[in-house]
């Protein structure tokens, strides 16, 4: 590890200039994913600026239903508020079947947007990778890459978002709210994460210095019925392989409205539009959530190893629409 | 003396060192706070996998602030000779795998040792590289004997002709992927010179044989060498010799002049500490119309390194596990250029009974006849290799009291057709075995005038519970309670003793402390009482071991599991796992029952989870740490139970006891796969059986 220096930010426009002011500086949440990644050498920070004590720890329910959550919510506080539990069950869902009891009670809200991929050759230095040595190539294409996209990737770069809490937020709509050395903006969700392409290294909107304050999710009249099924290779503390966030309103029979997101299958948290179009007036039956399914992933490139989640995924589409669509009549 | 005949063998004692190792107060390797100005060793593992070192740019390294030393081939103090090639560290320039170590950095602190080595520059010849193991290697060989002196191939009758004439016939290749140990405590070493004198704290599964081969190493007396191993944080067989850290240790603290540290990060692990082969094995039953086997041949190919041999006897357990007039298996090894793959809990028993248990599965299908009376029907009088009676043999009573304690009895042979809501449900069960092997160790045993014992023996604890086990023996054989016994072990000075290993660590050590304490007590009672100076007892059981003969001594198990899969997603769940085990005498029903447990938790583990994912491009298994190698979580493992037969085997050893530190993890993977098969009617043969092999093939 190289020595680097650390200070605490007490308010954030001095964390905002402290770090736009040094190239080599990052903010530090939880750390769990951040100190793991300079003990690989992945990361290599001159200086840490330590976020937690801003006062952007709080949930907030607005009189339009808007809930608001400062950053530095711990994702297990996140996942036990009553907003959260009973008014959006997808996401307190997402965040319980992240990580581990003790992660969650770590990790924080900008902390796990801005985590980055668990691609095996991005975490070894010792080997080329597009996204931390731009132009290195990317041996996870003819590798290992069970685990890597079937959507949104590019020839550069096959890396997946391996959040669970984001692919629920992208469902929901959510905004960030980010403090900028130009002063505050907001931006959808849909907007935070860039796709590859030919830039693989560039994985967000941020600009270096931007910090992230908190999340606004808008009302949802149906969030209620909402579930996020996630699939893994062991019962608990494993990245999902494949996930699910929906929500679904559901009148006389007939999808009045639908929310889909994947996880784990793409770059980023997979907000699939194709998917809601095509269900949107169509009879509640497990044959239209199918054919949405299908029509979201026939953009899907699987390569040798992830051609499994494609049927997976379907799968669960069916599934968890059926199982909500069963909630709901 | 105290005497009493209130028997400590076969009560719950809790481990002697409980209350140390929870409170933090028991030191581990490189934990030792009274050694004073320590230095730091970090490990440069080669980042090609094979050629030649052309240059160490070492420097700029040599230049940094608080580095000590670079040590490289070039500096690297000449070894003597070793048995074991993957000691012989440092020693050349030819890189023979991804991830052997090259160079290390010894610095002032961790972290600048680790930075160092992180960025000393060094510069290959590259040559092209084979690391993929496959059926039809062209390298192909037959090792003159397997792990560790076994012969490679055996044969009786004619195979293929009974094959031909066989009713039922089951002819299926089976594949296990690499598997890797991960104890939680990784290879440490603490080395110590103190003018010529060395001291090594290690985490080792032996500290006398330790001694003995790195002082061989070094060319020093082994007198001048001592070993200290008091708590081991587990091993799995992969600290069962010395490997590079110890070496790397030693040469470091001699150029240093200092004591140095090296604890080997995750990482290394995968590469340099040994890991289970991955094997491809083909299995043929033959059988009559009554499903009794007229044929069993198992065909092995594995895989050893370019630096040593290490053969795998993954075929040994079919050599005995059921009657059959003609049989044989075989061995054959790939070389590659490949980390040297080594012990891992159960070696040869554990990929191969994966393998025979799944094929008597199929063959019990293939009969309509229930699996476990198909194993009853087969059960063999006598070890059907040599010919010898057992010692004891209680698979039978094994299958049949799990079966009951299971509720086995009204299970419906048809694969693929219970459920519950999205879940297919199914069971299945897979016989355990593991020899009992026993090994001379040495025992010293003292009485103090006070009414005290101590006894000393150069035994591991690896987390087993052998210091608590040994106290309730030593207690028994000196007839007083084990509030009077103190026994000492992990440090070489206490003469030659069996490895923690082969299960046979309680067998063998506890023969030498019970020969040493039952002499020790004729010796005071002749005495009368114990004089102010105490009296000393020291035994040895290379005799009796010797002597032990004519019979073979082999515990055995059954295992019964319940897999759920998913009918959506091909997840799988095993929410109850049962053994039973006919392993002679319980020596500590509380430790035996973590020793069971964890074996089958590991079985599990092995069944649905692990798998080192070879790159074939870097030639390295590249998921190297935990959050990538899975290994069985709590939520995994739902409902867990371990039984034991009142196993009564007076041949076996003075204590009756067979070993259980690996026959747990046998069969279990077999187990899981056959209630796989029930629930979905999909047989997997490749290990692990995830949810991606079984997603489209479910039914429904
Ligand atoms: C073994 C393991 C298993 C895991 N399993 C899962 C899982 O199953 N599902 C899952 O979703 N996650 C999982 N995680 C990941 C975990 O959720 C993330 O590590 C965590 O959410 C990161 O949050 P943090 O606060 O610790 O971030 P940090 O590590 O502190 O920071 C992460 C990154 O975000 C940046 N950052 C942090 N806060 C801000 C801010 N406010 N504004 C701008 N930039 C910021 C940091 O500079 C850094 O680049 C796992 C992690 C581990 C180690
Ligand atoms: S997939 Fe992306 S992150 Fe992984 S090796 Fe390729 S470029 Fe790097």
């Amino acid at each position: 590890m190289r020595p680097f220096q650390f200070v605490r930010a007490d308010d954030a426009a001095t964390a905002v200039q402290t770090v736009t002011a040094n190239p080599k500086a990052k903010f530090l949440a939880g750390g769990t994913n951040l100190v793991d990644l300079m003990k690989l050498g992945v990361e290599r920070p001159d200086l840490l600026v330590d976020l937690t004590r801003l006062p952007f720890d709080s949930v907030d329910v607005e009189a339009d239903g808007t809930v608001r959550i400062g950053t530095n919510v711990r994702n297990s506080d996140l996942a036990a508020h009553p907003a959260v539990r009973n008014g959006l069950p997808l996401l307190s869902q997402a965040l319980l079947a992240g990580a581990s009891g003790q992660l969650r009670n770590m990790a924080t809200v900008g902390g796990n947007l801005l985590q980055r991929t668990r691609c095996v050759y991005f975490q070894d230095v010792t080997k080329p990778c597009n996204k931390r040595q731009p132009g290195s190539g990317c041996p996870a294409r003819q590798g290992d890459h069970r685990n890597l996209a079937i959507l949104g990737a590019s020839e550069a770069c096959i890396a997946t978002h391996p959040s669970d809490m984001a692919v629920a937020l992208a469902a929901l709509d959510a905004r960030v709210a980010v403090s900028g050395p130009d002063g505050d903006r907001e931006t959808p969700l849909a907007e935070l994460h860039a796709l590859p392409g030919e830039h693989p290294e560039q994985e967000t909107t941020l600009r270096h210095g931007e910090l992230i304050t908190g999340i606004a999710v808008p009302p949802l009249a149906y969030a209620e019925r909402s579930a996020y099924r996630k699939v893994r290779d062991r019962a608990s503390y494993a990245f999902a392989v494949a996930s699910v966030a929906a929500a679904l309103d559901v009148e006389d029979g007939v999808v009045r409205d639908v929310r889909l997101a994947f996880g784990a299958v793409a770059p980023k948290p997979w907000r699939a539009h194709a998917a809601e179009d095509a269900l949107r007036g169509r009879p509640a039956t497990a044959a239209s959530f199918r054919a949405a399914a299908e029509a979201e992933l026939a953009a899907a490139e699987p390569l040798r190893d992830n051609a499994f989640k494609v049927p997976l995924i379907t799968n669960v589409v069916v599934r968890t629409l059926s199982d909500l669509a069963g909630e709901t009549s | 003396m105290t005497q009493t005949d209130v028997r400590a063998v076969g009560s719950g004692l809790g481990r002697i060192e409980g209350p140390a190792k929870v409170t933090g107060q028991a030191k581990y390797a490189t934990e030792q706070d009274d050694v004073q100005d320590v230095a730091y060793v970090w490990p440069v593992p080669a980042t090609i996998a094979k050629g030649t070192i052309r240059r160490i740019d070492d420097a700029p390294i040599r230049a940094m602030a608080q580095v000590l030393a670079v040590l490289t081939p070039d500096n690297a103090p000449h070894l003597q000779p070793a048995e074991d090639g993957e000691l012989a560290v440092l020693q050349s320039r030819t890189v023979s795998y991804r991830g052997q170590f090259v160079a290390a950095v010894v610095a002032q602190t961790l972290e600048i040792a680790r930075e160092a080595a992180e960025r000393l520059q060094v510069e290959y010849d590259v040559e092209p590289h084979d690391v993929e193991l496959t059926q039809d290697h062209p390298t192909l060989y037959k090792p003159d004997q397997v792990n560790p002196s076994f012969p490679t191939d055996t044969e009786q009758g004619d195979v293929d002709e009974a094959l031909g004439a066989a009713a039922n016939l089951v002819d299926h290749t089976y594949t296990t992927p690499a598997l890797h140990n991960n104890p939680m405590e990784p290879h440490a070493t603490l080395a110590s010179w103190d003018g010529d004198e060395l001291t090594l704290y290690d985490s080792n599964q032996g500290a006398y044989s330790a001694q003995q081969t790195l002082a061989k190493l070094f060319g020093l007396d082994p007198a001048v060498v001592h070993v200290v191993s008091q708590h081991v944080g587990g091993g799995f067989g992969s600290k069962g010799t010395p490997r590079a850290n110890a070496v790397l240790a030693v040469m470091a603290a001699r150029m240093v002049r200092r004591p140095v540290k090296l604890a080997l990060h995750r990482h290394h692990m995968f590469a340099v500490v040994g890991y289970r082969t991955p094997t491809i094995q083909r299995i043929r039953l033959g059988a009559d119309a009554e499903g009794r086997l007229s044929a069993i041949s198992h065909d092995v190919v594995e895989q050893t390194s370019t630096v040593m041999e290490f053969a795998e006897q993954t075929a040994l357990a079919t050599r005995i596990m059921y009657a059959a007039p003609h049989r044989r298996t075989t061995h054959r090894l790939a070389r590659l250029d490949i980390p040297t793959p080594r012990w891992m809990r159960a070696p040869g028993e554990c990929p191969g009974m994966y393998a025979l248990e799944s094929a008597m599965d199929e063959l019990a299908i293939e009969c309509g006849l229930d699996p476990i009376e198909l194993r009853i029907r087969n059960e063999p009088e006598r070890d059907p290799e040599s010919g010898k009676p057992w010692s004891s043999r209680s698979l039978v009573e094994c299958l049949r009291e799990g079966a009951q304690l299971f509720g086995w009895g009204d299970r419906d042979p048809r694969p693929g057709t219970r459920s519950d809501g999205d879940w297919l449900v199914g069971t299945g069960v897979a016989a355990s075995t593991y020899p009992a092997y026993a090994s001379p160790s040495t025992a010293t045993a003292r009485a103090a005038a006070d009414g005290r014992f101590v006894v000393r023996i150069a035994a591991a604890d690896i987390g087993t519970g052998a210091r608590t086990a040994l106290t309730q023996i030593a207690a028994d054989a000196l007839r007083v309670s084990t509030d009077f016994v103190r026994v000492e072990i992990g440090d070489s000075a206490f003469g030659q003793a069996s490895l923690a290993g082969g299960s046979m660590g309680t067998a063998s050590w506890g023969w030498a402390v019970t020969k040493a304490c039952t002499e020790l007590r004729e010796k005071v009672e002749r005495n009368g009482e114990v004089p102010v100076d105490g009296i000393e007892v020291q035994a040895e059981t290379s005799a009796e071991i010797e002597a032990r003969s004519g019979y073979k001594y082999q515990g055995f198990g059954a295992q019964f599991a319940e897999a759920r899969v998913n009918i959506d997603t091909g997840e799988v769940r095993v929410p109850r796992l049962l053994g039973m085990f006919g392993v002679g005498r319980i020596i500590n029903p509380r430790t035996a029952r973590s020793q069971f447990i964890g074996g089958m938790t590991m079985g599990l583990s092995m069944a649905l989870h692990e798998e080192g994912v070879l790159d074939l491009a870097f030639g390295d298994y590249v998921n190297h740490d935990l959050a990538e190698y899975h290994i069985a979580a709590c939520a995994d493992v739902t409902d867990i139970e371990a039984h034991w037969l009142d196993e009564h085997d007076e041949r076996v050893n003075p204590m009756g006891s067979k070993g259980i530190g690996e026959i747990g993890i046998v069969g279990t993977a077999a187990a899981v796969a056959n209630a796989v098969h029930h629930a979905t009617a999909v047989r997997i043969r490749d290990l692990p059986i995830r949810l991606d092999k079984l997603l489209g093939r479910l039914p429904g």
